[in-house]
């Protein structure tokens, strides 16, 4: 036991001396974070809207002031031909144009339908996407509340209904990915490097030849990682709320357990990959590619994986991280409890289970 | 009739179809300079390894330190020391901190840790750099140091593999002064080496040629037998016999 807390204490020696260790293990989170949550954003602000009224009647400019006030969008300028349009769109002083029919108001009135062309740029598809999104979500707005029996709500009219993130806050959906992406990186990527290191040194034959015993050595190992680990996962939770607003709508309890196990998972295949190779090099290699590119691009993280071939949804099925966010966006964002995301939970104690044996199965025949 | 302090009897190791140590018999008496010789891939590592109790023989029976290589294993480590030929120290950990470190893993209570590594300091008169990291240390007090910490715990037996690698001959020859001294102690040296001057050095040399011993007596004998006049020579003699098959 002795031996064992200052193995421990020279793991933390280790971490903490290391500077570039210790910018991956704290710095690393939250310049993430912030980025993540700053730069890359998927909702859009101040769209440059260009008008061409062709109408220029009470209901038209009722219209126009609401995308004014929506927050959305600023009324760039007034376009006077379709010529105009194109040309606001090849300089970039627009985002998008509003086309109203002639006669709108009229027409509304009398047949209870008027036409608005919303024109988009479609060289950037995803912006153009959202844009249109958002100006059909004002356009419903606009009509909920005109007049009532006006008849101007006739015919079925489909309205789409964002779901636990109304706002489309690109925020609530990156941190839960990154919270798997940095528990990946701390956890695998770190405790793999670390054991091999003491392979490429020789220090662990040493080890094995003094009285600790192998699986006190990879506990060793494993334990700060871990405890790490966890404080990531507490820093992110709290930056995210404190700093972004992102809620946690379920158990907070569930959401620390659920990341304790994955932090398992992640540890276990570290473990696994410093016992394939002995190189520092090659477990680094390994876990960047084998681990950090498939959590970034197959997990869901940034690509939905219901929009992927086949074969990579497949693939995605043994990523850990994949099952790590459904659950976390569940709790996070849905406020689900453990009845929803038993079957993921499974996942990946099935995984960690998988790993820890191959792993000590590798390390005897080692020995032998 | 004192017991060997290192006990083989047809010692294997196969990996596969290939036989890295075969049969391999000797023993090693307490406080003796053993070397153990031979060119890369003779089974030298394989050897020491299953000694060490990081490997276990296919076949044949050893005891080391007076224990069961097979059945008790635990025992045997807790009276070796080990220094590979990479001197296996922490950079990032201070003299210090490397004294506290392996003195706590070979078993040792606070306080004995504590009163060692005083000492060990103050003999090593290394008092001036106990805090500074050992990345700073010239090489050759990296290996002083290694070689003392591998025997604090006070080892029956200390394996050293090719603990000399990469160091200058006035080095060398410090290092070996200091095993001269824990062989007057008491403690049992089996060391592995490349260097043919170092072998004049030991009580008693074993040379390995793929996976057998093809000699073991004193450096002087072995000479005698060879009628040549340094061991340099009985080595080539040796290996080239084999080859010749």
């Amino acid at each position: 036991m002795l031996s064992f807390m200052g193995f421990l204490q020279k793991e933390f020696y280790h971490i903490f001396r290391d500077r570039r260790t210790a910018v991956i293990l704290f710095g690393m989170p939250l310049i993430q974070l912030l980025l993540f949550g700053f730069a890359i954003r998927n909702e859009i602000q101040d769209v440059k809207l260009g008008v061409y009224d062709k109408s220029r009647d009470a209901v038209t400019r009722a219209i126009i002031s609401k995308f004014a006030s929506s927050g959305y969008f600023i009324l760039s300028r007034e376009v006077r031909s379709e010529k105009e349009i194109e040309d606001a769109f090849s300089t970039g002083s627009i985002t998008e144009a509003l086309v109203f029919e002639p006669d709108f108001a009229r027409r509304l009135q009398r047949d209870g339908r008027a036409e608005v062309q919303v024109i988009t740029d479609g060289s950037n598809p995803n912006l153009s996407r959202i844009v249109s999104g958002y100006t059909a979500a004002v356009l419903q707005d606009f009509r909920n509340s005109s007049v009532q029996g006006s008849g101007m709500e006739a015919g079925v009219v489909a309205v789409p209904l964002m779901l636990f993130n109304p706002e489309l806050k690109s925020v609530d959906l990156f941190v839960p990915g990154l919270m798997a992406l940095i528990l990946m990186l701390v956890s695998a990527l770190m405790t793999s490097i670390s054991i091999t290191r003491e392979k490429e040194s020789g220090t662990m034959e040493v080890l094995l030849v003094s009285s600790l015993r192998p699986a006190g050595i990879i506990i060793g190992k494993v334990v700060p990682y871990f405890l790490l680990s966890f404080i990531n996962v507490l820093t992110i939770i709290a930056v995210a709320a404190l700093v972004f607003g992102v809620p946690c709508r379920g158990s907070l309890l569930l959401l620390l357990l659920e990341s304790l196990l994955f932090i398992v998972t992640a540890l276990s295949l570290g473990i696994f990959i410093s016992s394939v190779t002995s190189s520092q090099q090659v477990a680094m290699m390994i876990a960047l590619a084998g681990l950090l590119l498939p959590t970034i691009l197959l997990s869901g993280f940034i690509f939905p994986v219901a929009s992927m071939p086949l074969p990579l949804r497949m693939i995605s099925n043994i990523i850990p991280a994949k099952w790590y966010l459904i659950i976390v966006r569940g709790i996070m964002l849905k406020g689900a409890g453990f009845s929803y995301i038993w079957k993921e939970t499974l996942v990946l104690v099935a995984m960690s289970t998988i790993l820890i044996v191959a792993s000590i199965k590798k390390f005897k025949i080692r020995l032998q | 009739m004192v017991k060997p302090v290192i006990f083989t009897d047809k010692l294997t190791r196969r990996f596969g179809d290939f036989i890295a140590v075969d049969e391999l018999s000797f023993s090693v008496d307490k406080g003796e300079i053993f070397g153990f010789l031979g060119a890369n891939g003779a089974g030298k590592t394989t050897a020491i390894r299953m000694l060490t109790g990081l490997l276990t023989p296919s076949t044949g029976a050893a005891s080391v330190a007076g224990f069961d290589l097979y059945t008790e294993s635990e025992k045997v480590k807790r009276n070796i020391g080990y220094m590979s030929q990479r001197f296996s120290l922490y950079d990032d950990l201070t003299v210090k901190e490397n004294i506290r470190f392996f003195a706590g893993i070979y078993g040792l209570t606070d306080t004995a840790i504590r009163e060692k590594s005083a000492k060990l300091l103050e003999t090593l008169d290394l008092q001036h750099a106990a805090n500074t990291l050992l990345r700073s240390l010239p090489l050759g007090w990296k290996q002083k140091l290694a070689f003392s910490v591998a025997i604090l715990h006070e080892p029956k037996i200390v394996f050293l593999d090719e603990p000399t690698g990469g160091v200058d001959p006035i080095t060398r020859r410090r290092f070996w002064d200091m095993i001269y001294e824990a062989s007057e102690k008491g403690v049992t040296v089996f060391v592995t080496t490349h260097y043919m001057d170092e072998a004049e050095y030991c009580d008693r040399i074993s040379i390995m040629v793929d996976g057998r011993v093809a000699a073991l007596d004193t450096p002087e004998a072995l000479k005698r037998q060879h009628g040549v006049e340094s061991m340099n020579e009985v080595f080539i003699n040796l290996a080239r016999h084999d080859k010749t098959f």
